[in-house]
């Protein structure tokens, strides 16, 4: 597990990750990436989160956040970019432990960033990409998103 | 993936087996609103013990199931959400408030007694 | 500060360390300039020397320790052994200008040495100690030539310093962790969920609770509504004597999360006090339920369950 400088994340997508034409997830040491094409494309990602999660050494609560906030981020792809990749790693910062998950597509963007960040889940599950839910399940939050070009969301969390 | 829908006497169980795509959970929400109006069931269970996962989305749908299937007379109980799932649904904010909850199915079939008990008709009367 | 200085010299591709969002810094985990450039060639000639001197250095180093009262807990042989292997990872780790031997290196002994006693300022003060002994083994071999022994210095004092900030803090976080697992081994003891009668739980909370805590006691309860099939289950906080936002908070989820394993709960022993703090922060205490006394909240629990108590003619309830 390498030293994982957090500007890197953001950096690296002009020089993208390959994106892989068959459904299946690519695996590069140390990563793995998971093509979001459909719903059944969340569940994959989910279960990836997961067992990377459980590998890494989480508890069985900490899997079901990181599962969870998973599999929001996947569905928002699927529902308003149709296509878009997860990124799951592992990631090791002054001796603590914690994975990164990116959600990258290059779908229409969200127009209003903080707006987002602000509504959430209404008690009647309401509308709404759930950012401010996914913020709540895990350690670091970090969202770029641009009009036109697409949005890459990236969370990490942390083994206590 | 078909989720079986369990038809015991006015109460219908779905038995989710393995995790479901949204689709899948679609189906389901859409399979139990016609089988209760078919038989005019009483209760639905539908158990979640296996799902690990209870996102925006599901808990939507299982909102979803359990306002359709009053609209046709019947009572929703779902059963066995694990710990670190209703931990995860609370840290959500999705609290599922105006939904019947209950540990297994077991319990889940003693709360439809409660809810559905009318003089002479009725699902059947259970001990705890 | 001369270790940043050569840092912006030698790395000029660096991107700022501060993330724009959060303003953490990233922790850089190189310990001087990459091997190649004239520093790096520089580095492998000083640390060749200071390798032919080893064992005299080394038996130096152990003597200042000693004198200097530290690693008091460690026997001389223990001491001489540690002390080879830290001078060989610190060499290395001045060649190399990679940490993450080093860094491991650092975990392992502080996994061995904190159950000795030793405390942080020891392995600071022998790591400190190495730079010294070493800085004046340089010194002696270059003193000659003041330029050179600058440039000795240049690209010797930044990595021996960021090796001791390794070092130093790789101890402190690995007792840190020993704390941590402590402190949740006595979290764990000191609040038992007790099944009281059939299908009732009894989380008496007792002391300040913090934000971990409050987890901790969440996922322990929440697992014994499932292992005991509770139906109710009163949390009493009469021993709490005050409760921030973050906690009522999470008090408020643990009854929603109980709730979707169908168990309900009470909330006893809410003092006026934390009553006034919970509706300060906006919390409407109307959906939880809540009653004066423990002993209220377990009779009300019973009621709930269909027990009835009697109460027999000599006592009083």
């Amino acid at each position: 597990m390498g030293r994982e400088p957090r500007r890197a994340v953001a950096s690296d997508r002009p020089a993208a990750a390959p994106r892989p034409e068959a459904g299946a997830a690519v695996v590069v040491p140390g990563e793995t990436s998971i093509p979001v094409r459909s719903d059944a494309d969340v569940v994959l990602a989910r279960r990836r989160g997961r067992e990377l999660a459980a590998t890494l050494g989480f508890g069985p609560t900490d899997l079901t956040l990181i599962a969870t906030a998973i599999s929001e981020l996947t569905r928002n792809i699927v529902l308003y970019a149709e296509r878009g990749q997860i990124v799951l790693k592992g990631i090791e910062r002054n001796g603590k432990v914690g994975i990164v998950v990116v959600a990258r597509d290059d779908g229409p963007g969200i127009p209003n960033v903080p707006q987002a960040l602000e509504s959430g889940f209404s008690t009647s599950g309401g509308l709404g990409l759930g950012l401010p839910g996914v913020r709540r399940l895990t350690d670091e939050f970090d969202i770029v998103s641009e009009v036109g070009r697409g949005t890459t969301v990236t969370v990490k969390k942390w083994k206590r | 993936m078909v989720v079986p829908i369990l038809k015991q006497g006015h109460y219908l169980i779905a038995t989710i087996p393995t995790a479901l795509t949204d689709a899948d959970l679609q189906d389901l929400r859409d399979g139990l609103v016609a089988e209760v109006g078919l038989y005019r069931s009483r209760g639905v269970v539908v158990d979640i013990t296996v799902l690990d996962v209870m996102d925006s989305f599901a808990v939507r749908t299982v909102r979803d199931i359990a306002h359709m299937t009053r609209l046709r007379g019947a009572e929703t109980v779902i059963v066995g959400i694990q710990p670190e799932v209703a931990f995860s649904m609370v840290e959500l904010g999705l609290t599922l408030e105006d939904v019947n909850t209950a540990l297994d199915l077991e319990e889940g079939l003693a709360l439809l007694d409660r809810k559905t008990k009318r003089a002479g008709k009725g699902g059947e009367i259970r001990g705890t | 500060m001369r270790a940043h200085r050569s840092q912006a010299r030698d790395e000029p591709s660096r991107p700022p360390s501060a993330h724009p969002r959060t303003g953490r810094r990233v922790a850089e985990s190189r310990a001087g300039p990459p091997a190649g450039a004239s520093t790096g060639v520089l580095l492998r000639e000083l640390v060749a020397h200071l390798r032919q001197g080893r064992t005299q250095l080394r038996d130096e180093w152990v003597q200042r320790i000693i004198e200097a009262r530290l690693l008091t807990a460690m026997s001389r042989d223990e001491i001489f052994a540690e002390a080879t292997s830290v001078y060989d990872n610190y060499l290395d780790a001045l060649e190399t200008g990679t940490l993450e031997a080093l860094q491991a290196y650092a975990r392992s002994l502080s996994e061995r040495i904190i159950p000795r006693g030793v405390e942080t300022h020891e392995v600071v003060g022998i790591v400190l100690l190495l730079r010294d002994v070493l800085a004046r083994s340089l010194f002696a071999k270059y003193q000659a030539d003041f330029q050179m022994l600058n440039r000795v210095l240049d690209a010797y004092e930044p990595a021996a310093n960021r090796i001791a900030i390794t070092v130093a803090v790789g101890f402190v976080q690995e007792r840190e962790r020993v704390i941590r697992e402590q402190q949740e081994a006595i979290g764990e003891l000191s609040t038992p969920v007790l099944p009281v009668r059939e299908r009732l739980l009894i989380l008496p909370i007792i002391g300040l609770i913090d934000a971990q805590r409050a987890r901790q006691l969440t996922e322990q309860l929440l697992r014994s509504v499932r292992a005991n099939r509770a139906k109710v289950v009163v949390i009493d906080i009469t021993g709490v004597p005050a409760m921030d936002s973050n906690v009522a908070n999470h008090l408020v989820r643990t009854v929603d999360a109980s709730r979707l394993l169908g168990a309900m709960v009470i909330v006893t022993g809410l003092s006026p006090e934390i009553a006034q703090t919970l509706v300060k922060l906006g919390l409407d205490l109307s959906k939880m339920n809540t009653v004066g006394d423990l002993q209220g909240g377990i009779e009300e629990a019973e009621r709930l369950l269909g027990y009835q108590v009697v109460s027999l003619p000599e006592e009083k309830s």
